[in-house]
C-alpha cells in the first residue's frame, strides 16, 4: 500500500495533488466535509483526586481495550485480498499498546494528576514533532499512524459518538479515513458530491457504493483526513484516482467542463428511473433490484426500483473464513430492510454448499456441481447453519417488508421440510422472547424442471413463485453456460422456456399465489412484451436496468401483449419467436427510442 | 551484549518491521535497546524504534541489558537480516 501513495509537494497557489485509486469514476468539485473530526480536538484538562486514580487509569485502559477491538473486528472482517490494508490495521493494534503512547499515558495521568484525555494527548503531543522533524517522508508520515491510533482512543475516552453522517445539510465530499458500510448506507446522497478516503481499495465497500451509487471516489490516499481541512475546496477525479486540495484556477475551468461532460450523459441515463412503470392502459407493473451486497440497496432506490426482489446471500459466506453468526446475517439483513421499507425486500437463502465457499475449496469433488449439495440441499442436509440465517431473517423482518425465498426447490417434500424447519426456528426464537416476525411470505424460485411440472402441487404451500430464468434454461436445456462449446444454445426466447413460463404463470392465477421474475431475462428490453403477455406483474433485474425496463413498461399496453403472446407461443424455434416478436415490438423497444 | 546489523530491506525499519521488533523485544526480561549513532531507544517500543528513522542500509546496534536475553537478541539480529523477509524490488 505504501508503494502506491506518492504526495507531490505544494505547487504555485498552494495546488497539492493527492494520488491514490480511482475507485468509482466521475469528477466533482467541492468543499470537504471532514467525517470522524468532531469533538476530538477539544481537549479538556481537569485534575483527578488521588483515590481516583486508579478509576481514571482504568478508564483509559478500557478506551484503549475498546479501540484494540474495534481494530481487530475490522482486521477480522477485511477480506483476504486486502491484507495490506489488515496488515496496517495490526501495526495500529501494535501502537495501542507500545509503551510510549500506553504506559506513558498511564504514568502521566499518576505523576500529573490529571484526566486521562490530558495524559494522552501530553504523550501524542511530545511524539509529533520528534517525528515531523524527520527527513525521511515516510518516517515522517508514520506520525500519522500514531495520530489516527490516539484518535480513536480518544474517541472512545469522551465516549463521543461518531458525527452523525445523515445530519449532513450541505452539499460536500465526504472526507474519512474509511466509511463503514453502516455509515454510508446513512448517508443522504443527494448531499455528497465524492467520497475521499484514507484507507479503502477499489473492492472495498465504499468502492462499491460509490460505482454504484455513481459517485466519484478515490480511495486508498493514506493521508488525505491529515492533509485536508474543513472547507478546504477540493476536486476529485476519479478516473485517475486523483484529488486536487485548492485548485489553480486553470484547473478548475479544466475540469468543470470535463465534469459537465460527464453529468449529462448520467442524467439522460436515470431521467424518469423514479415514476411508476405504468402500461399505457394502466397496470402498474413493480420493477425491483437484485442484489447481492447490502450497500447496493441505495443503487436500486435511486434507479427507482419497487423493492428488491432478489437479495442474494452467498457473499457473507464467501468473505471470511468461519460461517458469518446470527447477528452478523441479522445486521446486515436488518440495514437492507430499514433502508428499502415498506417496499419488500426478497431475501434468498444460502444458495450454495456453505462447506466449500467457507473453507476455500476452489476444486470441487463433485463432477457436476450445479446438479450437486447445494442450495435447499446443502441447508436441509445442514440444518444448523440453515436455522441460523432463518433466524436471522426471521428477526429482520420486524423491521420492514420481508418475504422469504428458498432456491433450487426440486419437490414437494423440499418445500415441507423447509417448512417445519422454519417453524421450529420461529418457535425457538419466540420462546427465547426474542422479537422476530414469523408472518412473512415465503416463495420458492422456480429454476428447476420438475419444479414447474408440479407447479399445482408445491403451490397449496407457499405464497410466491420466483422464476429464475437463468438456471431455468440452464436445466432446462442442458446447456451449461460456462461451456463454451454450446453457451450460444442458451436463449431465454426458446419456445420451451416459454411455454414454461406460461405453465408456472397460469398455475400462480389459478391458485392465487404471488408470481415474479428475477432472471436476466428480465432486464432485457425486447423480452418485456412476452413477460407482460405471460402475465408477470413483478420482475427484478440488475439495479441500473431498472430505469430502462420501465421506460420500455411506459410504452407497452398490456391488453396488447397478451393478444400478441398466443403468436409467440405458436412458434418452433427461437428464431421464429424472435422475428415475430421483433416484427411488432422491434421499433418500439429499439434503442433510439430511448434517447430524447 | 551487542551485535551490529545492517538493514537490508528496502523500506527500513518501518512500521511493520519496527512493530515486530517490539513484538520479539517484549519477550526479554530485561531491557533491550536499539542503538544508532549516539542515540538509543527502547527495542519494546514500535514508536521509538521508528524515531530512529533507519533507511536501507543503515547500521544499527542491537543491545541487551541481561544475557539471559541471548536468544532475543539473536532472534532480532536475524530478522533485520532476512529484511523482515520482505521481498525487495
Amino acid at each position: 500500500m505504501d508503494s502506491v501513495n506518492k504526495t507531490v509537494e505544494p505547487e504555485a497557489e498552494g495546488e497539492t495533488l493527492l494520488q491514490g485509486l480511482p475507485a468509482s469514476p466521475g469528477i466533482c468539485i467541492g468543499k470537504a466535509y471532514l467525517v470522524h473530526q468532531g469533538g476530538v480536538t477539544v481537549v479538556k484538562k481537569y485534575f483527578i483526586h488521588e483515590s481516583k486514580l486508579e478509576a481514571e487509569k482504568n478508564r483509559f485502559k478500557t478506551a484503549v481495550k475498546k479501540s484494540s477491538d474495534e481494530l481487530r473486528q475490522i482486521i477480522r472482517d477485511t477480506p483476504e485480498e486486502f491484507q495490506e490494508h489488515a496488515d496496517i490495521l495490526k501495526t495500529h493494534v501494535m501502537l495501542l499498546n507500545d509503551k510510549m503512547l500506553y504506559n506513558k499515558s498511564i504514568d502521566t495521568i499518576e505523576s500529573d494528576r490529571v484526566n486521562a484525555e490530558w495524559a494522552l494527548r501530553k504523550v501524542v503531543s511530545h511524539l509529533k514533532p520528534v517525528f515531523m522533524n524527520m527527513s525521511d517522508g515516510y518516517f515522517r508520515d508514520r506520525w500519522y499512524d500514531i495520530a489516527n491510533v490516539s484518535d480513536r482512543i480518544m474517541r472512545n475516552l469522551s465516549g463521543e459518538a461518531p458525527v452523525d453522517i445523515r445530519n449532513i445539510d450541505k452539499r460536500v465530499i465526504l472526507v474519512a479515513q474509511d466509511l463503514s458500510p453502516a455509515e454510508t448506507s446513512q448517508i443522504h446522497l443527494e448531499r455528497v458530491k465524492g467520497f475521499v478516503t484514507d484507507l479503502g481499495g477499489i473492492a472495498s465497500h465504499t468502492g462499491i457504493i460509490a460505482r454504484s451509487l455513481q459517485i466519484p471516489a478515490v480511495l486508498g490516499l493514506e493521508t488525505a483526513t491529515r492533509r485536508i481541512k474543513n472547507d478546504d475546496l477540493l476536486i476529485v477525479d476519479g478516473f485517475k484516482g486523483q484529488v486536487l486540495i485548492n485548485p489553480t484556477e486553470e484547473n478548475l475551468i479544466r475540469y468543470e467542463e470535463q465534469r459537465g461532460r460527464f453529468e449529462i450523459r448520467i442524467a439522460r441515463m436515470s431521467r424518469g428511473a423514479q415514476a411508476p412503470a405504468e402500461t399505457l392502459d394502466g397496470m402498474k407493473i413493480r420493477v425491483m433490484g437484485n442484489i447481492e451486497l447490502p450497500e447496493e440497496v441505495v443503487s436500486v432506490r435511486d434507479h427507482g426500483g419497487d423493492g428488491i426482489g432478489l437479495y442474494r446471500t452467498e457473499f457473507q459466506y464467501m468473505s471470511g473464513n468461519r460461517f458469518p453468526t446470527e447477528f452478523e446475517l441479522y445486521d446486515k439483513y436488518r440495514d437492507v430492510v430499514e433502508v428499502m421499507a415498506p417496499k419488500p425486500v426478497v431475501i434468498r437463502t444460502l444458495d450454495i454448499n456453505g462447506d466449500k465457499a467457507v473453507s476455500y475449496t476452489l476444486q470441487s469433488e463433485e463432477a457436476n456441481p450445479a446438479m450437486g449439495l447445494r442450495a435447499i440441499r446443502y441447508c436441509l442436509k445442514k440444518p444448523e447453519i440453515f436455522k441460523t440465517q432463518l433466524r436471522a431473517i426471521l428477526r429482520a423482518a420486524v423491521h420492514g417488508n420481508v418475504r422469504l425465498l428458498i432456491p433450487m426447490i426440486s419437490s414437494y417434500e423440499e418445500v415441507l421440510a423447509t417448512k417445519q424447519i422454519f417453524r421450529e426456528t420461529a418457535d425457538a426464537l419466540e420462546s427465547d422472547g426474542i422479537p422476530c416476525n414469523r408472518n412473512i411470505d415465503i416463495g420458492i424460485m422456480v429454476e428447476v424442471p420438475s419444479t414447474v411440472i408440479l407447479a399445482d402441487i408445491i403451490a397449496r404451500e407457499v405464497d410466491f413463485f420466483s422464476i429464475g430464468t437463468n438456471d431455468l434454461i440452464q436445466y432446462s436445456m442442458a446447456i451449461d453456460r460456462q461451456n463454451r462449446q454450446v453457451a450460444h444454445l442458451f436463449d431465454p426466447l426458446h419456445p420451451a422456456i416459454l411455454r414454461m413460463v406460461k405453465r408456472v404463470s397460469d398455475v400462480a392465477k389459478e391458485t392465487g399465489i404471488g408470481l415474479a421474475m428475477c432472471g436476466e431475462m428480465a432486464g432485457q428490453p425486447i423480452n418485456i412484451p412476452i413477460l407482460l403477455g405471460l402475465g408477470i406483474e413483478e420482475m427484478s433485474m440488475n439495479p441500473r436496468s431498472i430505469p430502462l425496463i420501465k421506460q420500455s413498461i411506459r410504452a407497452l399496453s398490456v391488453q396488447e401483449t397478451r393478444d400478441f403472446i398466443g403468436e409467440a407461443l405458436a412458434q418452433s424455434t427461437a428464431a421464429d419467436v424472435r422475428r415475430v416478436l421483433e416484427a411488432a415490438y422491434g421499433c418500439k423497444l429499439s434503442d433510439n427510442c430511448y434517447t430524447e | 551484549m551487542s551485535k551490529d546489523v545492517t538493514i537490508v530491506n528496502d523500506l527500513g525499519l518501518h512500521a511493520r518491521s519496527a512493530a515486530r521488533i517490539a513484538q520479539a523485544a517484549g519477550k526479554a526480561a530485561s531491557r533491550v535497546w536499539i542503538l544508532r549513532g549516539d542515540e538509543m531507544v527502547d527495542a519494546k517500543s514500535t514508536i521509538d524504534v521508528l524515531t530512529l528513522a533507519c533507511g536501507k542500509g543503515t547500521t544499527i546496534t542491537v543491545k541487551i541489558d541481561h544475557k539471559a536475553d541471548a536468544p532475543i537478541l539473536e532472534r532480532i539480529v536475524e530478522m533485520v537480516e532476512d529484511g523482515f523477509g520482505e521481498q525487495n524490488g
